[in-house]
């Protein structure tokens, strides 16, 4: 094979200097990196990258263009495919996507396509004044999006590019969902970036209103029926946490990783200027092993505390991205695996003061093909702490569910929706985690696309 | 932006806001909140709703201030705007799902503390627009901090009570309840409390030793209030639920009170918070 030409690391801040601010951890290529590694590309004739793509980026082509200097062009390749390039360049899984089937990964490592598709979403946010709002032709036919997270951006910037007139209800006061309230800030700018993509839909005439909760400031039959939309898209995200349901998980010090990032991210609390309170603790243990799991964890060593992840398998079966976990380690958290809570305890005030725990072990394979863990007996302990907080995931939000008649929600809650986001309910779509539960960004924008071409088959059929 | 169209201070540190939200306005039901966000760097505040009309396209509110943020909303002028007003949240009251025969029949006691005085009266307003006539109590330290009274003697029977015996019923809310009961002939199959998480504990003890079923209408803590954070779990029955979207009203005979309470004075000794002791106020213990 001709390219011996190793793949070019990406800048980072300093493990222990990063550990104590908010401020990026990833540096990103500059433009000699860049091209540098996109000149590892074998620009193959088929391409294994596109096709584990979630949204199918034509990655061999962004590339070359990358490769021959013309960044304008590379953007406007992966802009066909998806409006979020600067955040999926972040935060996607790529290893177990794109770059996992990246054919140089067999013998060496993958292109590192996430950090080029980040470099050229941020390229185009610094130019994006030079270039021109694209003209697009109104077809008059008007589409409602519940919720600005990923699946909505993605739904509404394919919708507003073959002409619709569409319009974002977002429930909270920030416009991005998981993008704001719970991706931390060091792994995902929220000012810089998540604001500039969304910025750029906004470009494609996409209109947006914030504090609008769809169940309850106005419901999906209001939408069609008063408001004069011809199609609802429903992307509105993950729903309420969960807990172990184990003694003292109502202790105060117990928080959910939804409510502990959302505090952080989304309203700013680790920010002296914002009024948002927030647990610094002392020593803070996060339950679970996902990458919200590790976005809580990191947060809290970077508010000062000692921080601990518990997860009940081995570091193997850890679903959190391998970089995530890289980097937590890095800075200082530590790991404390095959170990499940199985009490919080309290002082005389209520407040959290440790955490019981008991050691496990490997089993037999469950469901999900992962050895499943196994308690072993007598083996509790405990972990001292002040404050734990319950990454485990979350159950769908209710308020659409029950406020929307014949729309078919499934045993779990979560809204029953095909391939294509059509649900049960006519002129209805919907994707992203109120379809399959907690889930990645890119899987959310794909579902969203995937529902915006349904949509524009459903309306001109109509 | 939403713009507050009117102020008026209905107390010391109590202030009654309309605002410009035309969207919640249509939607609002009694019982249901909102959630105020003064300003870019201000905390997402739930209140309950203490009236709405949807033609002029206004939400009223009614704010105590205890603490930083509170103190921020009632200093707020007419003509100024909150930055976010989201909602109407929670589900609305029971009361509303009842069919009106059956709502007619009922004998109905709403017991309201402090400055939960005026999120009783969109509920009792409601129930006077149905053809029903509830009575209200209204307890207070003393007669210079009642609030809304006027206004819920236009809807329902009213009977005031004070600490300190200023004016009505000298005594606490669950007094003047027992003194309505067992003295005064009431009888109530139905009674919604609001109020002080401490007034609410004592007056359901009290509607339980008479077997009434009663509501309280619980104002936890939350940061999003629509479902997503899980700040505003409580206890009810020994299920673990949450106040921004199967609340804000939960059975009063059910509630952990005593857990209610600790998780509200979660952040009291946050640096952010800056907690101003109240010294009229005996919630929060």
């Amino acid at each position: 094979m001709a390219n011996r030409i190793p793949r070019v690391p990406v800048r980072e801040q300093d493990p222990k200097v990063r550990a104590t601010n908010f401020e990026e951890v990833c540096y990103g290529y500059n433009d000699e990196e860049a091209a540098l590694e996109a000149s590892r590309c074998l620009n193959c004739k088929n391409p294994k990258c596109v096709a584990s793509c979630p949204v199918q980026i034509n990655i061999p082509e962004f590339i070359h263009h990358i490769t021959e200097g013309n960044i304008h062009e590379a953007a406007a390749t992966i802009h066909a495919d998806s409006s979020l390039p600067s955040v999926c360049g972040r935060v996607c899984p790529q290893e177990s996507q794109c770059e996992g089937s990246c054919v140089l990964g067999i013998k060496f490592e993958p292109v590192a396509i996430g950090k080029l598709e980040r470099y050229v979403g941020d390229w185009a946010i610094e130019h994006s004044g030079d270039l021109p709002a694209p003209k697009i032709e109104r077809n008059g036919k008007r589409v409602a999006i519940v919720g600005s997270g990923p699946a909505g951006l993605a739904c509404a910037s394919d919708l507003a590019h073959m002409g619709y007139e569409v319009k974002i209800f977002e429930a909270l006061h920030e416009v991005g969902g998981v993008l704001v309230y719970g991706i931390p800030e060091f792994r995902l700018p929220k000012e810089r970036i998540v604001a500039k993509e969304v910025e750029a839909v906004r470009k494609l005439g996409v209109e947006i209103e914030t504090d609008v909760v769809v169940g309850r400031t106005m419901t999906i039959d209001d939408l069609l029926d008063n408001q004069g939309y011809d199609a609802v898209f429903v992307g509105s995200g993950a729903g309420l946490p969960r807990f172990m349901g184990i003694d003292g998980e109502n202790l105060n010090g117990v928080f959910s990783a939804n409510e502990y990032l959302t505090r952080a991210n989304l309203m700013h609390a680790y920010d002296p200027n914002y009024e948002t309170p927030i647990y610094q603790g002392r020593k803070v243990v996060v339950v679970g092993g996902g990458n919200v799991a590790m976005d809580a964890v990191r947060t809290a060593k970077r508010l000062g505390a000692e921080a601990v992840i518990v997860y009940r398998r081995s570091e193997a079966e850890l679903p959190a991205r391998v970089e995530e976990v890289h980097h937590a380690k890095q800075e200082g958290i530590e790991f404390r695996m095959l170990t499940n809570p199985v009490r919080v305890i309290g002082d005389d005030k209520g407040r959290v003061c440790g955490l019981e725990c008991v050691e496990m072990e490997l089993g037999e394979p469950d469901a999900s093909g992962r050895r499943s863990p196994i308690e072993k007996k007598g083996s509790n302990f405990e972990i001292d702490c002040d404050v734990v907080i319950m990454a485990l995931g979350t159950s769908p939000n209710p308020l659409i569910k029950s406020t929307t008649e014949g729309l078919e929600t499934n045993r779990k809650g979560c809204i029953v929706a095909d391939e294509d986001g059509r649900t049960s309910r006519e002129g209805v779509f919907a994707g992203g985690d109120t379809v399959t539960g907690a889930a990645t960004v890119i899987l959310a924008m794909g579902a969203g696309r995937k529902a915006a071409k349904a949509i524009d088959e459903y309306l001109k059929s109509k | 932006m939403f713009e507050i169209v009117s102020r008026r201070e209905l107390a010391p540190n109590i202030v009654e806001m309309k605002v410009l939200a035309p969207r919640v306005a249509e939607s609002a039901k009694p019982g249901q909140f909102i959630i105020v966000r003064t300003d870019r760097y201000g905390e997402r505040i739930p209140l309950t709703i203490c009236d709405y009309d949807p033609e002029a396209g206004t939400v009223t509110i009614v704010t105590q201030a205890i603490g930083l943020s509170s103190r921020k909303i009632i200093d707020m002028q007419e003509g100024e705007a909150f930055a976010d007003f989201a909602g109407p949240l929670g589900r609305p009251s029971d009361l509303l799902d009842l069919p009106e025969e059956e709502l007619k029949k009922k004998k109905i006691l709403f017991v309201a503390g402090g400055v939960g005085t005026a999120p009783v009266y969109p509920q009792v307003k409601w129930l006077k627009e149905h053809g029903v006539e509830a009575d209200v109590i209204i307890g207070a330290k003393t007669k210079d901090i009642f609030t809304y009274v006027d206004e819920m003697k236009t809807a329902g029977n009213v009977y005031l009570c004070t600490d300190d015996g200023s004016e009505g019923f000298h005594g606490m809310v669950t007094g003047l309840m027992k003194d309505l009961i067992d003295n005064q002939g009431k009888k109530y199959d139905h009674c919604v409390i609001i109020g002080p998480m401490i007034m609410m504990k004592f007056a359901a003890m009290t509607t339980k030793e008479y077997g009434i079923p009663t509501m309280v209408s619980l104002n936890a803590l939350m940061v999003d209030g629509t479902g997503m954070c899980g700040a505003c779990r409580v206890t009810v029955d020994g299920q673990t639920r949450f106040t921004c979207v199967e609340g804000p009203e939960f059975d009063g005979h059910k509630v952990d009170f005593d857990e209610a309470m600790r998780r509200q004075n979660m952040y009291r000794d946050n640096p952010k918070t800056n907690s101003e002791p109240n010294k009229d106020c005996k919630c929060n213990g």
